[in-house]
């Protein structure tokens, strides 16, 4: 370090590294970690676009204009089944995560179909709610309110509706290429992306149903 | 069938959009012809249009900014000369035309030209000043760089079809309700800037990953150049606002096309939401655009004073400083509007705390400089121009921060000029550095000196003729986009500004000037050596412009500044005498992906725009079809085997090691 020119004596960082021991970055990481390190990056830029969401579901929260509000509207009994469905959804795709582990062509399409019936079941309880609402005169045009919450709801649901794409296209994709490094790398983000709509619901669950059915 | 267009969407009665949109069509055409008679359209779709290749991006992203600045430019140019002109008179600019003029002055100045130079100038040296030979997902960057491209295309194509808005480069409701801007302009801009936004947020992921996961062997965190730190700040921040604006806009997206009632003045609505949503994206974005020109700076004084950056913790801490406060000042861009005294006070020292570390940042340049060998080559005057500039605009800045001033300065002519100040001295003024620096790495040759010079005394003394009188219009209460007016006293600051105006022009024909003339003279501007500026950290350390894998051989860095270490160690020549064993390299292959994808994102938000809705089922389905396709490929990277690095890196060794004989000799 000696030859370097320094800004000023005490600056030594050989010194101040052999102090602190200091471990020596070992290089690029493998293409595993990178992905599902850029993916988990992109996971919490979701999570900050929903959060946007819900800090206007708050603000917007009394904002009925005069009609409905959350507690005449929301069904927690349907709710919940909702949830149940997501939540077991989550399960089976733990499960083909686990499948795909062990390189087990079989069990993963099982789980992965599994998973996608479960997807599609809480997509229909959730259509028929947004149905049943536009039909009771409730849609989001009706107030601030409901605009946010179909937006925030709404915004859960078309995330969930990507994801089953994306879930049909990996099991294509193992069905014709099998467990191939890049295919694995991208079950590892599915799952993820999987996992995380699940804790934005029990975001949504909390926050939209619980709390606005109180108000 | 066409929703809502038809001929009358084309301004045929305007002359100005008319000739100028004629202009850059034929223009447009004159290009394409050339480039498809001469048969350069092969090399364009495999080496450009298709790359995946960090550094061809980045200069993609570079040259999308440089073409924005005319653009952008010639809306700056039209405000100034309407407003010399229109004292108690229309001037030449109708008011919904002058409208359109300033939102989009400021909309392609932000996203168009700020944004893209500050992400091509990341993309193409952040890898190599980390040692390695790619970005973390290339076909992404790709697809991020098209995206952003798309952006501009509809931000232009509104010239011609239809109209832009008419709202200011941000859309605060209820002006950009449906019931105030029932045309397309505010469609133009929500549906460009939502698409390039998802751009530039895979951009952001992209640059975040690869700063915190891909560096070379022994590249700790405290040993990256200050310009990967203010890189990571800047997409984090990417990565943590973005996400906002995309909600925002989505929000009023919805007000407009289905009738919701996020920000309107009936059912609930609330406007002010949108305030605070948009300031809550927007100040950490003056931050995002800041913090890499920072890191140009301190790049550019340190080699340029031939020291190491001065304090080079202290600027690792205020550049992450500045990071998290960033998101906790976005009130003050709204003190008068009524969140009360309590809220405004704390809102206001914020914004005096955040002008802490910036100022930490402006003394360590200084005392890098201090005590070192001077060189005033053009980066460094850049550089000089903005210590000087910048803290001129910081200060007003300061003085906006308290909100009793604020609410006699809010919105005038004096908060234009501060930010300009900052924006054009801090954001451009580091642009520029970056671009004269680091172009002989990209091209292998340097840009002509003396031009520069000039562009630059042209540009600092056009700014400074340009934008102080705005200061003193602000004081003499001025507001910002007045189409005419009829105080007698403002008219001879704003013909002076028109003067400035006008230097700035002559500044940007000199730099193309310059373009055009080192582009003929290459073969003398030529670098052989790969480290024209005699530069310490590792983009200097390969050959210009680099070979597509960067490093034939992956550095090892052991502290600060590695290439200054290895040149002071005499290790470079050293290296050459004894023949490294080279080894196979994996390399991305290039793809269309990102370019198609692009194109059904063109597609598909033209129709939006337009309420052509089949074609907006199948822009989505080109997009998803585009995605399948991409991942459907088997062989996604390609070989480079030993020999053939070990070729190219003799090839690029040959030159410096005449040069090393030539020195020893």
């Amino acid at each position: 370090m000696s030859d370097t020119v320094l800004a000023y004596p005490g600056s030594d960082r050989h010194r101040l590294r052999s102090m602190a021991g200091i471990v020596e970055h070992a290089g690029p990481a493998s293409k595993r970690i990178v992905t599902g390190y850029g993916f988990w990056i992109f996971i919490l830029s979701d999570m900050v676009m929903f959060s946007a969401f819900f800090a206007t579901y708050a603000v917007l929260l009394g904002q009925t204009a005069g009609g409905p509000s959350g507690r005449d509207l929301f069904d927690l009994r349907n709710v919940a089944v909702e949830t149940g469905f997501l939540l077991a959804s989550s399960f089976t795709c733990g499960l083909a995560s686990i499948a795909a582990d062990n390189r087990s062509a079989f069990w993963f399409q099982i789980a992965m179909a599994v998973t996608c019936a479960l997807g599609l079941g809480f997509l229909a309880i959730e259509g028929r709610e947004f149905a049943n609402l536009v039909a009771r005169g409730a849609g989001p045009t009706r107030s601030a309110f409901l605009s946010a919450f179909f937006t925030l709801v709404g915004c859960h649901g078309l995330h969930v509706s990507a994801g089953i794409l994306w879930l049909l296209t990996m099991m294509a994709q193992v069905f014709t290429k099998g467990f191939r490094a890049d295919i694995q790398r991208r079950i590892l983000c599915f799952a993820l992306f999987w996992h995380a709509l699940d804790i934005i619901w029990i975001a949504v669950f909390t926050v939209v149903y619980l709390l606005g059915s109180a108000a | 069938m066409l929703g809502k267009l038809d001929w009358s969407a084309i301004p045929l009665d305007q002359p100005i959009p008319m000739i100028t949109s004629g202009a850059v069509a034929l223009a447009i055409l004159g290009v394409l012809a050339w480039v498809v008679v001469r048969g350069h359209l092969p090399y364009l779709w495999k080496e450009w249009i298709t790359s995946v290749d960090h550094k061809r991006i980045g200069v993609m992203y570079t040259l999308l900014a440089m073409v924005m600045l005319l653009r952008g430019f010639a809306d700056a140019i039209m405000m100034r000369s309407q407003q010399a002109i229109a004292y108690h008179s229309q001037g030449y600019l109708p008011p919904e035309h002058f409208n359109q003029i300033f939102s989009a002055h400021g909309t392609i100045m932000i996203f168009f030209v700020a944004m893209p130079f500050m992400i091509g100038l990341m993309n193409l040296v952040v890898p190599l000043q980390l040692g390695v030979r790619d970005v973390a997902f290339p076909t992404l960057n790709s697809v991020g760089f098209w995206l952003t491209a798309t952006g501009a295309l509809l931000v232009n194509i509104s010239l011609v079809v239809g109209e832009f808005a008419r709202t200011g480069w941000l859309p605060f409701p209820p002006l950009s309700e449906l019931t105030y801007s029932p045309g397309v302009g505010v469609d133009y801009y929500l549906w460009s800037i939502e698409i390039s936004g998802a751009g530039t947020l895979v951009a952001g992921i992209n640059l975040v990953t690869t700063v915190l996961k891909i560096r070379t062997k022994g590249m700790n965190y405290l040993r990256m150049p200050m310009f990967c730190w203010t890189a990571l700040a800047t997409n984090l921040l990417i990565v943590a606002a973005f996400p906002i604006l995309t909600a925002t806009l989505a929000m009023l997206i919805l007000d407009r096309y289905l009738g919701f009632h996020f920000f309107t003045n009936e059912a609930g609505g609330n406007m002010m939401m949108f305030m605070n949503l948009i300031w809550a994206w927007g100040h950490p974005e003056v931050y995002i655009l800041v913090l890499p020109a920072f890191g140009i700076f301190s790049e550019v004084v340190s080699t340029f004073s031939g020291k190491s950056l001065f304090g080079y913790r202290s600027m690792v801490l205020a550049t992450m400083a500045i990071c998290i406060i960033s998101f906790m000042v976005w009130l003050h861009h709204f003190f008068t509007m009524g969140a009360g005294p309590d809220v405004n006070a704390i809102f206001g020292i914020a914004s005096m705390i955040i002008a802490v570390p910036t100022g930490v940042k402006i003394y360590n340049w200084l005392f890098t400089m201090y005590a070192g060998r001077v060189r005033f080559e053009t980066p460094m005057l850049w550089s000089v121009g903005f210590m000087v500039t910048f803290i001129i605009g910081g200060l007003t800045g300061v003085l906006l921060a308290v909100p009793p001033a604020d609410f006699l300065l809010h919105n005038s002519l004096f908060l234009i000029a501060h930010f300009h100040n900052v924006i054009i001295g801090g954001v451009l003024f580091g642009a520029f550095a970056g671009y004269t620096y680091w172009f002989p790495k990209a091209f292998g040759f340097r840009l002509h000196d003396g031009l520069g010079r000039a562009a630059f005394w042209f540009w600092l003394i056009g700014f400074y003729v340009a934008f102080m009188p705005l200061y003193v219009l602000g004081f003499l209460g001025m507001t910002r986009r007045m189409q005419h007016y009829d105080v007698a006293a403002w008219r001879p600051w704003l013909i002076v500004a028109a003067g400035g105006a006008v230097l700035i022009l002559i500044g940007i024909a000199f730099q193309i000037a310059q373009l055009v003339v080192s582009i003929r003279r290459r073969a003398e501007l030529r670098d052989f050596t790969g480290d024209p500026w005699d530069g310490r950290s590792l983009e200097w350390a390969t050959s210009s412009p680099p070979p597509v894998f960067n490093f034939a051989i992956p550095p090892e860095v052991h502290g600060l500044d590695p290439y200054w270490q290895q040149k002071s160690r005499g290790k470079q020549p050293e290296l050459e005498k004894h023949e490294p064993h080279y080894q196979d390299i994996e390399m991305p292959r290039n793809s269309p992906t990102g370019f198609v994808c692009a194109f059904f994102a063109t597609v598909m938000g033209f129709a939006l725009i337009w309420h052509i809705w089949w074609m907006v089922v199948a822009g989505f389905a080109g997009a998803v079809a585009t995605f399948v396709v991409f991942a459907w490929r088997d062989h996604d990277e390609y070989l480079i085997p030993a020999a053939e690095v070990a070729r190219i890196d003799h090839a690029n060794l040959a030159e410096r090691r005449a040069l090393i004989s030539q020195g020893t000799a």
